[in-house]
């Protein structure tokens, strides 16, 4: 339990790394790196690929990073309310986040490879997300 | 053994956006037209069938059992293969490997989707679940935005346009137009292409291909048997598949399908070819971006040339590498599971030279390209008459 609280819709209740979402509404994004063999992994996974250790801590990102690609959604499926700005960027630590940009932002100042952060942000009273600002 | 694998007959039903038939009925269709094309084969020679289909799609659970009832394919074995979009293409590589096993001598391989049977908003709620749906589809992300995201980085690192993009819209309803089966039977123009509405930039309405209903079938069958049944077999010579990440976040490159570059390198190679060497092609354009990107990604143009290529018409019939001269997804339809058969059936019409007023002078060697989902499956099948 715990992790039905992330993101505008949520699929999954149960996995090991729910804790994500208490980090998330401590106000951190937090990673997860392999305590045997030092790899870093976001979005977060319990079991290493490489060594297959699922001995794994939490480690604080920056949430400074640049942006990859984006799109504009105008049309929605059912459950969200477009339009709504999906994007991928790359951060510092050199893994990726598939998230939203944040409204704030003006279609006009939206461009690949501009500064980004990554931040949460409450959805509602309850639920929690993240989401790219521009930097 | 070692046998060669033919395709002995095919068939494909209409795709329309809605059928108004049971799934069994659509399938019987699609199984009928291969068992003709095929000439003297009666259901008692088929010794499996192998039944493709997203099933997410579909009301029956286990539709396999019911098609094969339905077929007459009783009690031979049958089963469901799936991967999506590409599921009819992962068919096929199964079917070829029972037969080059030994194991079975004729194989049915029938793909089918009637999308029309969920409400839309039993669609649309399917369609949020495409990605990885922990990570991503909590964000509202979607078939269509991920190939717009595609679309972005590709202009970004190469200069492609939203009106390269159009063409490929035009290239196909020119084609789906001659092709009695595709659901489109109007040409689009360059303006008008352009002008649609945005769905999710820089992707607009006619950038985007339609659900649709629809089944294929093909009959496969090892060397002797293919031989006393065709003058025309058309052999598989080299079979690719690969996998990438489901989640984008999993990707190296977003302006590319990396398992398309991998299956392609696999089929080219088994069957000694190289990308030059094909004569027709059909590529999985279920948004206009993927047919760029598979131009490149097969070797057809350089990196980032695929915007010229559909520039400058190489990718017509008369061109250098014709590419989806049926109507491709994007204008003779997408029913997921019957897609890959449907391209191989193009193909293999393309090389016993059937294929009418879209037939390549000469064609001899035929490549399918098919993707499942956002480019996590990837086949290439390589062709020869």
């Amino acid at each position: 339990m715990g992790f039905e609280k992330f993101g505008e819709i949520s699929y999954i209740t149960e996995t090991k790394v729910s804790d994500f979402v208490k980090h998330l509404e401590e106000g951190e994004i937090a990673a997860v790196k392999c305590k045997a063999c030092g790899k870093l992994y976001f979005p977060p996974r319990a079991d290493c690929i490489d060594c297959l250790s699922s001995d794994v801590e939490w480690i604080p990102l920056s949430g400074r990073g640049k942006l990859i690609t984006y799109t504009t959604a105008y049309f929605a499926p059912a459950g969200f309310e477009a339009p709504y700005t999906l994007a991928l960027a790359e951060l510092e630590e050199g893994v990726r986040v598939f998230t939203r940009i944040s409204k704030d932002a003006k279609q006009d100042e939206i461009e690949l490879g501009m500064n980004v952060k990554l931040v949460p942000v409450r959805v509602d009273d309850r639920r929690i997300t993240y989401e790219l600002k521009k930097a | 053994m070692n046998t060669r694998v033919a395709v002995v007959g095919v068939g494909q039903t209409a795709f329309t956006r809605s059928c108004g038939v049971s799934i069994r009925e659509l399938c019987f269709e699609a199984f009928k037209e291969a068992m003709e094309d095929a000439g003297n084969v009666s259901t008692k020679d088929i010794d499996a069938s192998i039944i493709c289909s997203a099933p997410e799609y579909d009301k029956q659970r286990s539709p396999s059992g019911l098609i094969a009832e339905y077929l007459g394919l009783n009690p031979k074995p049958t089963f469901l293969a799936e991967a999506i979009c590409a599921s009819s293409s992962v068919g096929t590589r199964i079917g070829w490997s029972f037969i080059r096993s030994g194991l079975h001598q004729v194989i049915a391989v029938v793909g089918f989707q009637k999308m029309s049977e969920l409400t839309s908003a039993e669609s649309q709620e399917r369609m949020l679940r495409g990605g990885d749906i922990m990570w991503e589809s909590p964000f509202g992300a979607m078939m269509p935005a991920y190939y717009a995201m595609f679309a972005r980085a590709h202009m970004n690192e190469y200069g492609t346009t939203e009106e390269q993009l159009a063409k490929v819209k035009v290239k196909s309803s020119k084609y789906s137009v001659m092709n009695p089966k595709a659901m489109y039977q109007k040409e689009i123009t360059l303006e008008k292409a352009l002008k649609s509405r945005v769905i999710t930039s820089p992707l607009k309405l006619f950038d985007c291909c339609a659900n649709a209903d629809g089944a294929s079938c093909m009959i496969l069958a090892g060397e002797d048997v293919a031989k006393k049944l065709t003058d025309t077999p058309v052999w598989i010579t080299g079979l690719g598949l690969a996998s990438a990440s489901m989640s984008l976040t999993g990707r190296k490159t977003v302006s590319s399908l990396s398992c398309a570059v991998e299956a392609g390198k696999q089929a080219h190679k088994m069957a000694d070819l190289k990308p030059d060497d094909i004569d027709v092609a059909e590529v999985h354009d279920c948004f206009t971006i993927a047919e760029i990107m598979a131009y490149e990604d097969l070797g057809f143009c350089k990196r980032g040339e695929g915007g010229k290529l559909i520039d400058d018409e190489e990718t017509y019939i008369g061109g250098r590498i014709p590419v989806n001269a049926d109507g491709g997804l994007l204008s003779k339809g997408h029913p997921i599971g019957a897609t890959g058969g449907s391209q191989i059936r193009t193909i293999v019409l393309q090389l016993r030279g059937d294929a009418g007023k879209t037939q390549v002078d000469g064609a001899e060697t035929g490549l399918v390209h098919n993707i499942g989902g956002i480019g996590l499956y990837g086949s290439v099948i390589i062709f020869r008459r």
